[in-house]
Formats: structure tokens, C-alpha cells, sequence
């Protein structure tokens, strides 16, 4: 910890909005240290989410939602290129079921269009041909050609890797608790004793926004958190529903979707329900209604390919916007608040703004060193089995499939170790490259994966984490086992 | 392309006895994969005893069980490789492996797929709460216990009366852990009567029957579960709620095969086994490829699985070396309702029959049985049985059954008075 050390910008919150901040202040000549609570990046709404990269067709023309979720959109397949992550752009369908929905779909093709978003209607005939497996009831669908799904903790984590290999400091763990003006600076003071001070503070905490913002000013919104609940289905079938799937948007939500994830998972969910900010439990009744929902949509869809259910919440605020603003009272505090949907799609738009905003405050130079593009990873389905076996030869860890349901390598986890914002808990390792979000859930590879981390870490087996700090797996040996 | 006249997949119970007994038979050319460091597969971290009263006649430990295999295996030098994964089986049998020395592809004439099954969990049986730390599938936590010499937590609840639960109980009690309790969703023990005797009711460990997990407390790590009793269509029953508080919870809410490379190469998909469909000779449906063991169904005994294995590598020995006539007619064989499956569901129909075993589950227990196989036209066996439970796998030998000119099957299990 550097006491004396000013940084230019402090963020708050590891979440996609903070990394997506860093990353691109980073192109600045700049120094950033971003502060996150808990012991991992994207622990919160950026690790549960849909992980959908919507088209930008259904936000209200003109808010800060529709800007910068079109042009998230847009810059997604670059940014994907660079952040070495698989961005696919399957479309997105929006069902209608109704002559009401008919009408939504109508008035959510005129504010597309506003939008300066591709849209096509589909008649039902048209729908059957390309999904075949959806209800019969449907009236028709609303195709959003440039709608995408992306792994939501791999581009947070890795926007926090590329900041970091430009220079970014991450410090897991701290939770800020107040924040003081001192003379010109902002002094940012944490629960475990930690200060820092800056120029600049960005408050990017989430469902916690307006918590940080009120440590010093009078929070110009407040955050109504709602809570999502999901299904998670094996990869069954890649041709089962190819689109993501909307029922047709009302006041309260998107609504029940059904899509693909990038490892060809299928995700049912949300639910859409009120909830304390860090209640992420999900609740029998609520799954029963979004099961209900889901078959009403899909009525083939196979519930008994389940084989996790998550939630995840909403950091909804009482602004019908995404807040993004420097603090009028307090100098050099700029406000990234209320980020709900179409949040992940908007990160990265959101992080080149709130950047540029900065720099012009700080008045930064140019970063002449700034690499956009991170470390590639390296699998057998990206690279090819003759690649693949030259690698073998060279490193013979990439030999062993530590995770069958996913075949993952012992090299790649090693790899996800010893990065930038590398893993250092079971579930880090999980989010970064799969083993333990397939069918077995970790229960043949959790052991091995749990080894391979004490043996990289250079600790002893207890120490290992699932996921926050006192998430210790194993106890100490018992007598008798201590020289294994 | 290198080539194997017999690949089997898998080093555990099920494939060391089919390697054993093809080479046995007269196939020389074997290769058998196994993907961890040893051969054994689980029984090398089932330390507790039980294994091999029937294939054996005495109690073995599960890697003693493994070894004398695995001794067997090395005295006829079968070929194995550790440390190495099948990734592919095609349908033309091309399997594709990989380790540390590549990614390499054996075009074999039969193949045996013994890779044994995997634990039901918490997302497949749907258990509402948080997702803290400390709820593990009881075979996680025995292989932490039993290989690395660790315990999971100290306070522990256990969810599901399967035989591997039942044995962590104990076994989490002489390690000095607190076994608080084991909730059972149906009105009755889904594991052996002789592991409740031994691993709860010695210990004082009450098994409560028709009750539940429906809720789990602590965001980051578990510090309570809710309990509820079930009523008969395994609901909760509101009021009934009653909060445990514990550090870990342990599932041990059933096995399911690991069947998903076979079903991937094309073979058809047995939907109440979730294993492959197999004929008497434990073929799928792709000539050729054969499933025995826990992927094919969950047994309860290693010593059926041995036993079953046994005929499976014999059966792809006879294939390999042209020894098995051409079946003359194929029947397909059902069950009653009260029976949660049979196997096996195809009989191919030969000059000369060999006995054919059938290996059945009841849905529930049932005191005085009657258990018949026949045909649209007349019984052809029939036996009477006493306490059929759903957690013991029947098997019945039928010998000289008359099937040339006989339809369908229909096994039959009929309540008696």
C-alpha cells in the first residue's frame, strides 16, 4: 500500500462499469487504482445477468440507455477481438403473442428505427423457419439482427486484465467506507484500514451507488434493487433455440428470455422481483412461475437439463435512466449509477464516455504505450488439434483435461492463474474458464482444481478459497496426514 | 491410423473385469484408458469395507476390491494408459484421446464404454437459497476425506439416504466431524439396509423420512438449511419448517450415468436408465460399441458391476473374433408400471441362447412379489420374491427360454397378498 502515492482516479466497484472505466482510462497517460469489496471482480449484477448484448431497439429514444447501448452494441465485435472473448452475434427475437403485442412490436420497430437499430418483423411462418421449437401460439417476432451474447464475467474480467497489463492497480477486498475531501484531493478510506488518495473518484458501486455517493453528498437517485432469478440448462442441443428469445416488453421488465451462452448453455430467467441489496437467493415458487413462462414460450423446452438455478440483482434506480454525471457539489466525483439492463451491452460505451470525461478534467496526454489487446487464451476448439498438439509438446500440462464436461486443461487453468486479475478461488477459476459450470458442477474437478491453485499460490491446500475470504474448502489436516 | 482390435474406456470396476474377461475369451489387442493417475476409479476412495461378498465370498475394502482386478490386469500385460481422457467415440469407432503426449485417434473393431456415472446435484434437484460454500455431493466430499485426508467442515447435515451419504456419515464421525442428521424425501431408505444399520443407527444419526432441504442460509459460507416434512406427492408441508443450523451439507441424492460421449456418437439414450439401450449382450445400438457398469445403469454392488463386465468383455471378444451367430429375430422387452426399468430392453434371439440375466428396479417397496416374464402367448418364468426395495437392484438369470417364435416381453412384477 502506497500512502503517499496520489493517484488521478480512484474507482469504486469492480463490477463491468469499474473495469470497462479502467480499462479505457487507461489509454490516458494515468494513474488508476480501482477498489473492489470482494474478493474477486464481477461478483456481483456483472456475474449474474443474461449475458445478453442487446441491439438497442427497445430503450426510450434519446436517454442515456438507448446512446449508449446502440453504440455498445456497435463496438462490441472490435472490443471482443481485443479483449480476446467470443462475442456471437445471434439475433434476438421478440415474441409476440397478442394483437397488444402485435401493436408493441410495431411501436418497438418505430423506436429501433429511432435508435438506428436493424430491425425486421417476422410473420409466423417466417419464425417457424429459423425456430422451430417455439410455441405454436406465437403471432409473430420482431428480429433484432445485431442483438449478441457474451460470457458477462469474461469481459469483466478480462477488461480488468488489459487495464492492468496497461498499468491499473486492483486492490480486492476493500470495501470503501467514507470518502473526505483534503485540500484538492479526495481521500478514500476502507473498512480494513487502507486510504488512498486521488484526484478524481468514480463511483461505480453497483447496487451501492447511491450508499458510496451519500459517504458525501446527498444522492441525487436512489437504488431500488430487483432481483433475477435463472435456470441454467446443459449444452443438450445447439440448434434446440438459436435467437435470444423476448416475450414482449412491459413496464416492469424484459421479461422471461430463453438464449444460448457462449459455451452453448441455455439460460432461462429472469424473474423480476424487489429484493434487499445483496439477497441473491433464489426461491422455489419464483423458478415455478419462470418455468411456467418459459414453456409457455418454448413448450419442448427440457427442464430436466437443469442443472443450476442463480440469481443475480438488478441495481435499478428511481431514475428512468443510467445516471452518469460529475457531481455538481463535489469536485471531481463523477457518479456511474443505476446501470440495469441493457447495462452489460452499454459497459463498454459507458467506460470510453466516463474516460474521455475524466481525461478532459485531468486535461491526461495520450498513454503512447496503451496495448488494447490482451494475452490470447489458448484451447483446443479455438486453436485446432495440430496447433493444439504442438503445444502439448511444449507445455504437456495442456495433455491433461482436468474438466470433462468442459475440457479444460490443467495449462489453461494454470494460465487463468497467473494473469493479470488472475484466479485465485475455485469459483475465479470457474468463471474465468468453466471447470465447475458443467454438468457435474465440479464434482469430479473441484479437488483437482483445488490443488493445482494451492500448488500455483504456493499455499497450503486449506487456504484455498471457493470465493470470498473465510470461503476456506478444506480444514487443516488431521493428525497424522500433515506430511502428505 | 493406428489401430486396436478392442479400445475400453475407463479403469474402474467396470472396465478392468471387461478387459480381464475379453482377454480371457482370445482378444490380445486391448487397450484400456483411464483418465486419472490410477486405476480403480472410486473404489480407490471407498477405504470402508463391503466389497466382494458375492463375487469374492469375503469383505474387502474398495481398493482392495480394485487391486486384485488391477493385479489380474498386469499378469496378462493388457496395455493401459493413466492420466489420459477420452474426448470423442465416433460411430464408425474412432476414439479420440488425449494427453500428455497428444491428441491421438485409435480406430478400433469394438469398443467397451465403462465410464461409470456422476453425482446428483444441488441445481438438478433444485434446493431454493443462497449458493454459499460448504454444500459438496458426498462422493466430492469422501474423495476430500478418503485421498486427501481432509474434512469439509465439522457440523455437518447430510441430504438424501444414498449408500455413499450413509457412508460419510460414519465416516465424517470417526474423523471427529458432528453428523447432525439425514433427510430422506421419500418414506423410505434409498440406501442398503445393512449401511443403515452400520453407518447411522450404530452412531445414533437419525434418518428423518419423508422430509427435505427447501431453504439454505449464508451468502458466502453455509450457516443453516431449512427442513420441511413432504406430504405424499413430495411437497413441502407449510408449517412444518424447522431451521438446522450446520457448516456443511452433504447431498447424496442419487447417481445418474455418465453417458454423454455414447449418446454423442449415436448410440440410443435409454430414457429411464439415462444410460445407452443395450441388448442381452450389453451392444448399444451401434454394433460393436458396448456399455457396462454405472454408465450403463447405477448399480448398488461393485460385484454386480464386475459381473456384468465380465459378460461385457466376453460379449465384445465373441464380436471381434466372428464367434457369435446372426440373430435370427429381435424382441424388445417392457416392464410393468411398478418397475422404474429393465435391462435389458432388447433381446436378440439366436440359435443357441445363451442365459439371460435381467437386472430390474422396483418403484417401491413391495413385500410379496411375483415376478413373471412372458410373452403376448404364455409365461415363461416365473418366481415368487420377497421385500423388493428401490434401493436394491433385482437380478434374475433366465435359462433355456424358448424365444424363436416369441413376441415382446413383458417383465412383470405383481404385488401378492
Amino acid at each position: 500500500m502506497n500512502q503517499n502515492k496520489i493517484y488521478d482516479v480512484i474507482i469504486i466497484g469492480g463490477g463491468v462499469i469499474g473495469t470497462a472505466i479502467a480499462r479505457y482510462l487507461m489509454r490516458f497517460d494515468v494513474k488508476v487504482l480501482l477498489l473492489e469489496r470482494h474478493n474477486d471482480v464481477g461478483e456481483e449484477a456483472s456475474g449474474a445477468n443474461s449475458g445478453i448484448v442487446h441491439s438497442g431497439y427497445d430503450p426510450k429514444p434519446g436517454t442515456k440507455k438507448a446512446k449508449f447501448n446502440v453504440l455498445g452494441n456497435k463496438m462490441m465485435p472490435e472490443v471482443a477481438k481485443e479483449l480476446d472473448l467470443n462475442f456471437k452475434q445471434i439475433g434476438s427475437l421478440t415474441l409476440s403473442f397478442s394483437e397488444e403485442d402485435d401493436k408493441t412490436l410495431l411501436d418497438l420497430k418505430k423506436r429501433a428505427e429511432e435508435n438506428g437499430v436493424d430491425v425486421k418483423l417476422l410473420s409466423k411462418g417466417e419464425v417457424f423457419k429459423i425456430e422451430p421449437n417455439l410455441s405454436k401460439e406465437i403471432h409473430g417476432a420482431l428480429l433484432a439482427p445485431s442483438a449478441g451474447i457474451v460470457s458477462p464475467f469474461g469481459l469483466t474480467v478480462n477488461l480488468m486484465e488489459n487495464a492492468m497489463d496497461n498499468g491499473a492497480e486492483l486492490l480486492l477486498n476493500h470495501e470503501v467506507i467514507e470518502i473526505e475531501k483534503i485540500s484538492e484531493f479526495c481521500r478514500v478510506f476502507c473498512g480494513n484500514g487502507a486510504f488512498f488518495d486521488a484526484k478524481t473518484v468514480v463511483d461505480a458501486a453497483g447496487a451501492l451507488a447511491d450508499k458510496v455517493q451519500e459517504m458525501i453528498e446527498k444522492p441525487s437517485f436512489s437504488i431500488t434493487p430487483r432481483k433475477g432469478e435463472y435456470f441454467v440448462l446443459d449444452h443438450f442441443n445447439n440448434d434446440f433455440i438459436k435467437h435470444t428469445i423476448f416475450m414482449c416488453p412491459t413496464k416492469v421488465g424484459k421479461g422471461v428470455l430463453i438464449s444460448q451462452t457462449t459455451s452453448g448453455n441455455y439460460l432461462v430467467g429472469p424473474s423480476n422481483d424487489s429484493c434487499d441489496v445483496d439477497d441473491v437467493s433464489t426461491d422455489a415458487l419464483t423458478l415455478e412461475d419462470i418455468k411456467k413462462t418459459a414453456l409457455k414460450i418454448c413448450p419442448n423446452l427440457p427442464f430436466n437439463e437443469t442443472i443450476r438455478e442463480f440469481s443475480g440483482v438488478r441495481p435499478n434506480s428511481n431514475v428512468d435512466d443510467f445516471v452518469i454525471e460529475e457531481s455538481k457539489n463535489f469536485n471531481g466525483l463523477f457518479i456511474v449509477g443505476g446501470i440495469s439492463s441493457p447495462g452489460l451491452a452499454s459497459a463498454i460505451a459507458i467506460g470510453d464516455y466516463v474516460s474521455k470525461l475524466i481525461r478532459d478534467k485531468l486535461s491526461l496526454k495520450d498513454n503512447l504505450n496503451y496495448n488494447p489487446n490482451i494475452r490470447k487464451h489458448i484451447s483446443l476448439s479455438k486453436i485446432g488439434k495440430e496447433k493444439y498438439n504442438e503445444l502439448i509438446k511444449k507445455n504437456p500440462s495442456y495433455g491433461k483435461l482436468i474438466c470433462r464436461c468442459e475440457k479444460v486443461s490443467e495449462g489453461e487453468i494454470v494460465d487463468s492463474i497467473h494473469r493479470n486479475c488472475g484466479a485465485h478461488t475455485i469459483k475465479g477459476v470457474k468463471k474465468r474458464i468453466r471447470p465447475g459450470f458443467g454438468k457435474c458442477q465440479g464434482t469430479f474437478c473441484e479437488a483437482e482444481v483445488l490443488k493445482i491453485l494451492a500448488r500455483e499460490l504456493k499455499l497450503p491446500l486449506e487456504e484455498i478459497c471457493y470465493s470470498e475470504l473465510g470461503t476456506n474448502i478444506l480444514l487443516k489436516a488431521q493428525k497424522g496426514a500433515e506430511n502428505e | 491410423m493406428n489401430k486396436k482390435d478392442l479400445v475400453i474406456i475407463g479403469g474402474g470396476s467396470a472396465g478392468l473385469a471387461s478387459a480381464i474377461s475379453a482377454y480371457d475369451e482370445g482378444v490380445k489387442d486391448i487397450l484400456l484408458i483411464e483418465r486419472n493417475a490410477e486405476l480403480g476409479g472410486i473404489l480407490n476412495q471407498c477405504i470402508h469395507p463391503g466389497f466382494g461378498l458375492h463375487h469374492f465370498n469375503e469383505e474387502l475394502t474398495g481398493p482392495e476390491y480394485a487391486h486384485r482386478y488391477i493385479e489380474e490386469l498386469k499378469r496378462r500385460n493388457i496395455e493401459y494408459l493413466l492420466n489420459t481422457q477420452v474426448t470423442s467415440i465416433s460411430k464408425d469407432k474412432i476414439v479420440t484421446f488425449m494427453n500428455e503426449n497428444g491428441i491421438q485417434k485409435l480406430e478400433c473393431k469394438a469398443i467397451i464404454f465403462a465410464t461409470g456415472c456422476n453425482e446428483r446435484t444441488r441445481g438438478q434437484i433444485l434446493t431454493p437459497g443462497y449458493r454459499p460454500k460448504g454444500i459438496y455431493t458426498a462422493g466430492l466430499a469422501q474423495k476430500y476425506m478418503n485421498i486427501d485426508g481432509r474434512l469439509v467442515g465439522k457440523n455437518i447435515y447430510i441430504l438424501g439416504s444414498g449408500d455413499i451419504g450413509l457412508i460419510m456419515a460414519r465416516r465424517m464421525t470417526l474423523e471427529g466431524a458432528k453428523v447432525i442428521g439425514v433427510s430422506e424425501i421419500m418414506p423410505y431408505s434409498n440406501g442398503l439396509k445393512r449401511n443403515i444399520a452400520q453407518c447411522l443407527d450404530d452412531f445414533n444419526i437419525p434418518l428423518r423420512l419423508s422430509n427435505t432441504v427447501t431453504k439454505i442460509f449464508g451468502k458466502d459460507k453455509l450457516e443453516a438449511i431449512e427442513l420441511s416434512d413432504v406430504d405424499k406427492n413430495l411437497k413441502p408441508i407449510p408449517g412444518s419448517e424447522k431451521i438446522v443450523k450446520c457448516d456443511t451439507l452433504l447431498l447424496s441424492v442419487g447417481l445418474y450415468p455418465f453417458n454423454a460421449m455414447l449418446k454423442n456418437a449415436g448410440c440410443k439414450v435409454n430414457l429411464e436408465t439415462k444410460g445407452s439401450l443395450v441388448d442381452q449382450n450389453l451392444e448399444t445400438t451401434i454394433e460393436g460399441i458396448f456399455s457396462t457398469g454405472n454408465v450403463l445403469h447405477v448399480h448398488d454392488l461393485v460385484d454386480f458391476v464386475s459381473e456384468e463386465s465380465e459378460r461385457a468383455g466376453k460379449n465384445a471378444a465373441r464380436y471381434i473374433l466372428n464367434k457369435r451367430g446372426k440373430s435370427l429375430n429381435t424382441l424388445n422387452v417392457k416392464h410393468s408400471e411398478n418397475v422404474s426399468y429393465v435391462l435389458p430392453t432388447i433381446i436378440k434371439v439366436y440359435e443357441n441362447n445363451e442365459p439371460i440375466i435381467f437386472s430390474f428396479r422396483v418403484k417401491k417397496p413391495i413385500k410379496k412379489t411375483t415376478i413373471c416374464i412372458k410373452n403376448s402367448a404364455k409365461i415363461l418364468l416365473n418366481m415368487k420374491k420377497m421385500n423388493l426395495l428401490p434401493a436394491e437392484m433385482i437380478k434374475i438369470t433366465a435359462k433355456d427360454l424358448d424365444l424363436k417364435n416369441s413376441d415382446d416381453l413383458v417383465l412383470e412384477v405383481k404385488e401378492d397378498e
